[in-house]
Order: C-alpha cells, then sequence, then structure tokens
C-alpha cells in the first residue's frame, strides 16, 4: 500500500533556513545542509527546498546547498523559487534535484509547464499554488496569489491546478495563504476539494502547528503527503514523532 | 568499471551519488565501448519509454545493452530503464522497446492516482543476494505512470501493489530491474546497489 508522505519545507535565503508568517516576518530556522541531513536520518520522506528570495544570487546559493545535500541525502529532493526557464530547471535537475516547482512563472506563462514536462517528464514538475479563500456567498472559492503570495490574480485555484496538470504537472503542492505561518490547521476544505478533484497527488502546505493537523491534512483533506517547516524546524515534534503518532492512528507511513 | 549509461535521459548525479556514497567509483559514460568493457552497467531511466529509446538507439548504446545483458554481465536498469527492456510500450500510442524481456508495458489503471509517486512496499518473491539484509516489504521509493508486463512470471523477483500487483524488481541471471528508484530509497536502497555490485564483484 502507498504510504503518506511526510515532507519538511526548508526555506531558504542568502544560505540560511528561514521561515515566516503568512509569507512575511522572517526567522532564522538553520543550515540548510545540516538540516537537511538531520531529517534524512530521521526518515522524511521527502525534502522540499524552496529559494524565497529568488534573486540570481540565491539561485547560485541553491545549487551549491543542493550539491552538497544530493551527496549525503538519498531521498527525493525538490527545489522552487524563482526558476522562470527550461534552463533554470534544469540547473537544479543537474545539481541533484529530482523535481522542480514552479509557481509565479508558470501563471505568468503556462508554457513552461507543458514545456519542462516534455523535457524532464511529468514526474519532474510539481505545481506549486498559493491559494487564498475569497469571501463569497456561494460555494466556497480560492484564488492563485503569485509573488511569494502578495499578488492576488483572480484567477480560481482549482481551475488554475487543472489546466496545469492538463499541460504536464504532475503532482501539485497546494498552500494556504490564509492558513500559512499561523500553526493552527491546514485548511482542510481547500485540500480536500483539491485532492478529490485532481487526478495527480497532492502535496497540502501551510498551517502544520501539532500533529494532529497533519493526521487531518491526510483524513479529512485526503493529502497524498503533508508538508510542514517551523514545527519540524524548531523541534517541536520530530518526523519520527509525527510517523508514530499517524501509524497509531492507522495511516500507513514509512518507518 | 562500473558504467553509468549516459543517454540523455536520468537523474544521473543521484545514481552517481550514491555509488560514490558505497565508496565505488562509476564512470559516467555515453561510449558503447565503456558498456561493453564495464564489470557492473548501471542503466538509469526517468521520463519517456519512446523518448529513452530513441537516444538509444542514435547513440548505439541500444545494441551494446542488448549485448552485455547476452553475455551475461551485470547490469541494473532503473525505472524507465527497465520499461525499455520490454518488447513495447503503450506509453505515446505503441513503441517498440528493445525486446530484451519478453513483455509489455502498461500504463496504470485509471481510479488511483497517476503518477504513483511515494514509498511504497515490495513485496519479496524469491531468495537472491539482491535482497541480502533488506526486510520483505521493504518501502521503496516510487516514480512512474507505467509499468513493465513480464510474459515469463520467473523473472518477476519482487512485486508492489498499486491498483494492480506489479512487477517492482525484475531478475535474470546477471539482469536486476527495479520499478523504484533505489538511490532515492534511502539506506535500504544503497544497500540493494551494494548488494547488486558485490554480485557483480565490482569492489574496487
Amino acid at each position: 500500500m502507498l504510504t503518506k508522505r511526510i515532507i519538511p519545507c526548508l526555506d531558504v535565503t542568502a544560505g540560511r533556513v528561514v521561515k515566516g508568517t503568512s509569507f512575511t516576518e522572517l526567522r532564522d530556522a538553520g543550515d540548510p545542509v545540516e538540516l537537511a541531513a538531520f531529517y534524512y536520518q530521521q526518515d522524511a520522506d521527502e525534502l522540499v527546498f524552496l529559494d524565497i528570495g529568488a534573486t540570481p544570487e540565491g539561485r547560485k546559493t541553491m545549487v551549491e546547498v543542493i550539491e552538497k545535500v544530493a551527496e549525503q541525502v538519498f531521498i527525493p529532493l525538490t527545489v522552487g523559487g524563482g526558476l522562470r526557464s527550461t534552463r533554470d530547471m534544469k540547473l537544479m535537475l543537474e545539481s541533484g534535484a529530482d523535481k522542480i516547482t514552479i509557481n509565479t512563472a508558470a501563471v505568468l506563462n503556462p508554457k513552461l509547464i507543458s514545456e519542462g514536462a516534455k523535457k524532464f517528464g511529468s514526474q519532474c514538475i510539481v505545481l506549486a499554488i498559493d491559494a487564498k479563500r475569497v469571501n463569497s456567498n456561494g460555494a466556497p472559492r480560492w484564488e492563485v496569489c503569485t509573488h511569494g503570495g502578495r499578488k492576488p490574480t483572480g484567477i480560481d485555484a482549482v481551475e488554475w491546478a487543472k489546466k496545469a496538470i492538463e499541460l504536464g504537472a504532475g503532482e501539485v503542492l497546494l498552500t494556504s495563504w490564509d492558513a500559512d505561518g499561523h500553526r493552527s490547521g491546514y485548511d482542510l476544505e481547500l485540500t480536500r476539494i483539491m485532492s478529490e478533484s485532481l487526478p495527480v497527488p497532492v502535496i497540502a502546505s501551510g498551517g502544520a502547528g501539532n500533529l494532529e493537523h497533519l493526521y487531518q491534512a491526510l483524513v479529512v483533506g485526503k493529502a497524498d503527503a503533508a508538508l510542514a517547516a517551523s514545527i519540524f524546524h524548531y523541534r517541536n515534534y520530530s518526523i519520527r514523532q509525527a510517523k508514530d503518532y499517524l501509524a497509531e492512528r492507522g495511516i500507513p507511513v514509512r518507518r | 568499471m562500473i558504467a553509468i549509461i549516459d543517454y540523455g535521459a536520468g537523474n544521473l548525479r543521484s545514481v552517481t551519488n550514491a555509488m560514490v556514497k558505497l565508496r565505488y567509483q562509476p564512470k559516467v559514460t555515453r561510449e558503447p565501448e565503456d558498456v561493453r568493457n564495464a564489470a557492473a552497467v548501471i542503466f538509469p531511466g526517468v521520463g519517456a519509454a519512446a523518448d529513452a529509446m530513441q537516444s538509444l538507439k542514435e547513440s548505439g548504446l541500444d545494441e551494446a545493452i542488448r549485448e552485455v545483458i547476452r553475455q551475461g554481465q551485470p547490469l541494473f536498469a532503473i525505472c524507465v530503464g527497465m520499461q525499455v527492456l520490454m518488447s513495447s510500450t503503450e506509453e505515446g500510442g505503441w513503441n517498440e522497446c528493445l525486446g530484451v524481456i519478453p513483455g509489455t508495458v502498461r500504463k496504470l489503471p485509471a481510479g488511483l492516482k497517476v503518477p504513483h509517486i511515494g514509498w511504497n512496499q515490495v513485496k519479496q518473491l524469491v531468495r537472491h543476494p539482491i535482497f541480502d539484509d533488506i526486510p520483505d516489504e521493504s518501502n521503496f521509493y516510487f516514480v512512474h505512470s507505467y509499468y513493465a508486463e513480464p510474459e515469463d512470471s520467473t523473472v518477476v523477483a519482487g512485486t508492489t501493489e498499486y491498483g494492480v500487483t506489479l512487477c517492482s524488481v525484475l531478475i535474470k541471471n546477471n539482469l536486476v530491474a527495479t520499478q523504484f528508484h533505489p538511490e532515492k530509497s534511502g539506506t535500504i536502497g544503497l544497500k540493494m546497489y551494494d548488494n547488486f555490485l558485490k554480485m557483480a564483484g565490482a569492489k574496487e
């Protein structure tokens, strides 16, 4: 039986892991290479690295980080943040990344998804969506935000995900703009609607504050994987604790 | 020499890193001659099988791979590398493959999330040195939308459940192939490569 994945996310800027609230107020959380090795030892199922500065210097730093991580960490590595062309993607894949994730660049230029999928395979292309809840009287709706969550686009998040999958995205990394950094739980409604309506795996992200939240994302939200940052970075919980907690509640996990 | 075949399709860096971690010094190569002369051959692959087949043909590596397998040199094929060993694939319509192992590559059934991404268990059907110190039902990392279906069931050495019971480990003489990625399957994946390289006598 396919197990549910627990994925620590490392937001990297200027060679350091940082963490913020609703995409702002950054705090230092350590060295990315050390942290990656630590999570690998603890049986993390994958790692995600996001270059949140997304500057040319940041990209160079990220290449060095990924090269070092890939020498000692033998689980899938996903890298994103500021990748705008298949050349950018290739650079990361050659450094040791297994998948790349694109967000703003894909919204601005959807062809980037199909070009990337054609060149590297759909399994390489993870569509990242920052989805913000829209106040409406009818059915719940979410809109896509770009530029690190700063810019609402008016594009419906579910429709965008479906289109991106048709273009070749093999997985969706779904972050709730409203929940991210608040540690009060994932947006379960958003996660469930995406998981049920998309044919590819969905990684829930944004809002994990305790282990029950991970459980809810996987069971109520029906996500295939749960991504979290601060609860692991600040050692509130270890990956092992998270997996033990889930296993005791009947969720298939790798231990 | 351990040759890692480079035909422009695959995460060669990870495979190379895994070998280096195990204290081997592999050579990444596009030369059919290197493949023919290698003590052990690693045949990786990601992406589409049809594209892989085309680049193998263009570089003359297709013949080298057939020859190496025919002569019984140890070869480890990974993911799309495994699929390409079959007779043909459904991917991209219908495409001819290397035909080393009679069988077809099929699309995973509808109803489940495709690609099949993540850690899943491998049930060991045979006792074999490739499984030394690897517990039965261990988790390995999969990422694929198609799977190989060999005609001869005796080559199926391990299976995995995902909508179908799929062949996740194939062994025939000195040929080993896995649908999962050992280089992405943590210490247990590295152990499998180590077992293979020991079998191949590739210790340098």
